[in-house]
């Protein structure tokens, strides 16, 4: 079953929501203002009563899976419960009810809050200092590379060049360019970790920095990360960490002991910020004691128990957004980490990796695990093999597990690997529902198997089945180019027919 | 017809005197799925030998173009804007999308069939 | 421990499983050199005492009834009606992931489908996408299209853009190579011209003629807007705006000191392929049946990797929600009336200000909405004492801008009511 759109629902007869008078008396915006700067008519916004609002979102609502009601297997995005408190307090009128220009004394406990917040990161991943503003991952890279770009021209070097592996996200290349940099990629070996002989190969006097994600994008642990980074430093560039797969390490190992000279968070995968659907989330970046001085400003600082909003940094490479950040989330990644404490994040990361190893283990005899394990918090497998006999995808086996009221694995990522399917468990799933993912995947690869054309019109459960996306693509872009009236990416009020 | 000619990224020219034609091969096309754009300059632009002139655009990916030979653009296929499905359905015929009138030598790097199905056949995995 | 779900029996089980003695066998890839015995943090608390700690922060700060809250500054009281939070409270919404899987995602779909159809008609302009972080990446990410677009690599700033926006823009700007110029006039070298409307300070600008101005020197015009004066003001589409772009925190969500908030962003269709972020399309199944996708993928960083126009890869889904939500609630006429009543509070506010001893209008000449600039003597004084009787007193924009001394900016809306206007108004005149 789907819902029509608001604006399909919409009747002109619904009265307006009950608004407060003015009380002021005085003139209205239509006698004051000049008729130039008014609207000339009405914006084209729905009209529908309260319960036909509230029932049209509910109904909404029960077209989405959620972590609150299904697993996410999906690697790479650290789908874990989110705490119901974290909820509760970020809602605390204390922290909602804030305006972000009150005086700095207005505001001590917010300050605090992100004061420890940055102390508890700096902790967990070995740096000396975090900025908070940076609202998601892929801006919390882009401001560390901004801040790698800093550095060297503070030194008077000319650096270039990024280096981004082949298994990397997408965001890297993407946030290395938009920092100015020249992206150059570095092979993965045979095994599923970076080249040394590849990178030895590309680094050079022009290089600024080498992005690496550790575990990696396979859900394997740079073995050599220590060779790597003295690389790196011995031509004068820097090491990037990009904190997808931070979930694996809480409590056993630290970017910056591993060398790392800026690292970023995502607080919406490993301190249990909700997804929202896309967003919003936030990705803070810890530097190390060469990087402080870039920092966005403002930073927080506490001098004998006060805080303040520090703006006087001449060398900060400015501000990346307004104000402080995604303030709620800080409050919700904040209060994860007081309610877990230092043994309950390494509990979290210890039982993420063997999770993803158990799992790991219940698939090996029905899908390819091209490297060797063990892996960290999440594997790679492949379903290559069913491709190629059968002509089943990777794209057909997350479908069909849809089907099986789980959300599917990353799929089709890592590039490196054929038919990708990319799993990562979390540790806030249980035995019995790995155990019954595991039953699921074997019964979608018998199928496969027996019967390979039935899995090409899953899923049949859901509200609709699979959507022509090559058409509706061709659709927009005949929009785009002026041969169609129906622009696709937007309702548009039915053409009305001459009386 | 003239001979066909092929570059390791994958697109093909033939030519006629000082005239050639530009395309994307079959191996492109089936690697990169249905096309559903098409980013193309305007006639007259000059290119050189191997400078990107465009983008092609399935759902799950992008790729450049790069002309094969050095030239002025003379024509750009007009059709491909609303039935970029031509580039699937008939990628050496009516899914042509350059033609250059040529400038200079042709590049000695352009590769025979052979040549290329071993490339075509290193790169399918 | 919290929400952790494997027993000790559990884990044994499932290495036994695997097929090793311990975790230790798990971790072998990690140099011996790099482990860590344990983190320097406090240990894990109880709920009880997780929130007791929290609500300790939250009660430290002061905050300030809606109603006596007259500092606007980009981030507004507005009432917001119990149902958007009704709405983002819903589990299968805000634990939901970005909609990869669109068979199993109709419902985030369909609210960010709905999201762009609602900035699109208030902006008056063909396609808006599914939202961005916040009103400055927004003004950075359009700045962008028009640099990608014209090929240009300077853009001007026209009048009082909120200055947070500015810097931001700048680091931006630097990263690519663009220069931003504050005031003049556009030339050859200008990719576009940046205003906002009303302006930092709440006065209305010539956006017409800012908008003509950019055009002919061939340039893009990005207007900065405020949703909610959409429902009063002329339209960017209207008056031949390129990009629209603004906050939409007014939209249903509460200050929090700054974030998250969300972005909005929407172009005419030329402009459509150099879009940042997210776009939802329609599309059908083969039964026939209507549904909604992500769309233009093949645009975005995880496919064209360094040659995307933008590295961003979400939205701000949630806060979209919540602005569809509202402006649903409120309808067309609903959101006139919470612009008109701010109108007409903040004008009658303004009107008694200016006739305290020494007080001036900053702009006597220029009009405004909601929000109004006006000379003060002892500004910092008179923001104190309004302190201690528990109102937030106008912003002081001094600190941006050395022209401004002795300004505040005051913004009333819907919350402020005609008795908080009374004791605001009696406060400065005891």
């Amino acid at each position: 079953m789907t819902e029509p759109l608001s604006f399909e629902l919409s009747r002109p007869a619904v009265d307006p929501p009950r608004l407060p008078d003015p009380d002021v008396g005085g003139r209205g915006p239509a006698d004051i203002l000049p008729q130039q700067l008014l609207r000339s008519r009405p914006p084209g916004l729905p009209r529908l009563s309260e319960p036909e609002i509230m029932r049209h979102y509910s109904r909404m609502a029960s077209l989405n899976y959620s972590i609150s009601e299904n697993f996410y297997p999906l690697g790479s995005c650290t789908m874990k419960y989110n705490p119901v408190a974290n909820e509760a307090a970020a809602a605390l009128p204390g922290f909602a009810g804030l305006h972000p220009y009150q005086d700095e004394d207005s505001v001590q406990g917010a300050l605090e809050l992100m004061w420890r917040l940055e102390q508890a990161l700096c902790a967990i991943v070995g740096v000396e200092r975090v900025t908070l503003q940076p609202a998601a991952g892929a801006h919390g890279e882009w401001t560390a590379l901004r801040m790698i770009a800093a550095f060297h021209h503070s030194r008077k070097e000319n650096r270039t060049e990024v280096l981004v592996p082949d298994s990397a996200h997408g965001t890297n290349p993407a946030s290395a360019a938009l920092s100015g940099f020249q992206v150059r990629e570095v092979k993965s070996g045979p095994d599923g970790r970076i080249s040394l002989a590849d990178l030895e190969s590309r680094l050079s006097p022009r290089t600024a920095a080498l992005m690496l994600t550790n575990p990696n994008t396979l859900g394997l642990f740079e073995r050599e990360i220590l060779d790597i980074a003295e690389m790196v430093h011995a031509t004068g560039a820097l090491l990037y960490y990009d904190g997808a797969n931070l979930n694996a390490l809480m409590g056993i190992c630290r970017p910056g002991d591993m060398g790392f000279d800026a690292v970023h968070m995502n607080l919406h995968k490993t301190f249990t910020t909700p997804h929202g659907g896309g967003g919003p989330g936030a990705g803070p970046v810890g530097v190390k004691a060469d990087l402080v001085p870039f920092l966005p400003a403002p930073t927080v600082e506490r001098t004998n128990g006060h805080l303040k909003l520090d703006y006087k940094r001449p060398q900060s490479i400015g501000r990346v957004r307004s104000f402080y950040g995604n303030f709620g989330m800080l409050v919700r990644a904040y209060t994860y980490i007081l309610a877990m404490g230092g043994d309950g994040l390494s509990q979290a990361s210890e039982d993420a990796v063997l999770s993803a190893n158990y799992l790991r283990k219940l698939l090996e005899n029905d899908l390819q695990m091209p490297h060797e394990g063990p892996c960290m918090h999440e594997f790679v497998a492949s379903a290559h093999n069913l491709s190629t006999n059968g002509g089943v995808r990777a794209l057909d086996i997350a479908k069909a597990l849809l089907d099986r009221e789980f959300y599917a694995p990353t799929v089709y990522f890592p590039l490196v690997v054929s038919e990708a399917i990319m799993v990562e468990p979390t540790e806030t799933e249980s035995k019995a529902t790995l155990d019954a993912f595991a039953g699921a995947v074997k019964e979608i690869v018998a199928q496969a198997r027996s019967d390979p054309q039935s899995l090409h019109e899953e899923p049949k459960k859901l509200p609709v089945g699979r959507l022509d996306e090559v058409a509706a693509a061709r659709r927009i872009n005949a929009y785009l180019q002026g041969q169609s009236e129906d622009p696709v990416l937007r309702w548009k009020a039915p053409e009305k027919r001459p009386e | 017809m003239a001979e066909r000619r092929y570059t390791k990224t994958h697109e093909w020219v033939t030519v006629d005197g000082k005239h050639a034609t530009v395309g994307i091969t079959d191996f492109a096309q089936s690697q990169l799925g249905d096309v559903v754009f098409l980013e193309l300059p305007s006639p007259g632009r000059k290119l050189g030998a191997r400078e990107t002139f465009g983008v092609i655009e399935s759902v799950k990916a992008a790729s450049d173009l790069y002309s094969p030979v050095a030239g002025r653009i003379s024509e750009v296929n007009d059709k491909l804007a609303s039935k970029p499905e031509l580039i699937n359905s008939d990628p050496y015929g009516e899914g042509w999308i350059l033609k250059l009138d040529l400038a200079g030598d042709l590049p000695d790097d352009l590769l025979e069939e052979a040549e290329y199905k071993k490339v075509t056949e290193a790169s399918a995995h | 421990m919290p929400y952790l779900v494997h027993s000790p029996e559990d884990r044994t089980a499932m290495l036994e499983t695997i097929g090793v003695r311990s975790m230790e066998d798990l971790l072998v890839d990690i140099p011996q050199t790099l482990r860590l015995d344990s983190l320097q943090l406090a240990a894990g608390l109880s709920e009880l005492e997780t929130m007791s700690q929290v609500s300790a922060l939250a009660n430290r700060n002061r905050v300030y009834p809606d109603r006596l809250t007259f500092r606007g500054g980009g981030i507004y009281r507005r009432f917001i009606p119990a149902a958007v939070a009704a709405v983002t409270s819903k589990p299968e919404f805000y634990t939901a992931y970005t909609p990869y899987q669109a068979e199993a995602s109709q419902g985030t779909l369909q609210a960010i489908f709905e999201f762009q159809t609602l900035i699109a008609e208030l902006t008056a302009l063909d396609v808006a996408n599914a939202s961005l972080y916040d009103g400055a990446t927004a003004v950075a990410e359009a700045a962008m299209m028009a640099y990608v677009h014209t090929g240009r690599n300077e853009v001007l700033v026209a009048g009082y853009v909120h200055p947070e926006y500015v810097q931001v823009l700048r680091v931006f700007g630097e990263g690519r190579g663009i220069k931003v110029r504050k005031g003049g006039e556009p030339t050859k070298k200008t990719a576009a011209v940046i205003f906002q409307q009303p302006d930092f300070l709440g006065l209305l600008v010539d956006a017409p003629g800012l908008t003509q101005a950019a055009h002919n020197a061939g340039a893009l015009a990005i207007a900065c807007v405020d949703p909610i004066s959409l429902a009063i003001l002329a339209p960017p589409g209207e008056y031949g705006a390129d990009i629209a772009v603004g906050e939409g925190q007014q939209l249903g969500l509460p200050p929090s000191f700054g974030g998250p908030h969300v972005g909005f962003i929407a172009c005419h269709k030329e402009l459509v392929r150099k879009l940042p972020g997210r776009l939802v399309g329609t599309a059908h199944d083969a039964q026939g049946r209507r549904g909604f996708v992500l769309a233009l993928a093949a645009r975005e960083q995880h496919i064209r990797r360094e040659k995307a126009t933008s590295n961003i890869c979400t939205n701000h889904s949630l806060c979209a929600l919540a602005a569809a939500v509202y402006l649903t609630y409120m309808g067309p006429y609903g959101l006139r009336q919470v612009a008109d009543v701010s109108f007409r509070r903040a004008h009658s506010l303004a009107e008694r200000l200016a006739e305290l001893p020494g007080w001036e209008l900053a702009f006597p000449d220029r009009q405004f909405l909601n929000e109004f600039p006006v000379r003060v003597p002892k500004a910092p004084a008179v923001l104190r004492k309004l302190a201690r009787k528990g109102i937030l007193g106008g912003l002081d924009v001094h600190r941006w801008y050395r022209e401004l001394r002795g300004v505040l900016t005051f913004t009333c809306t819907e919350v402020n009511d005609a008795r908080a206007i009374d004791e605001l108004v009696a406060v400065l005149e005891s």
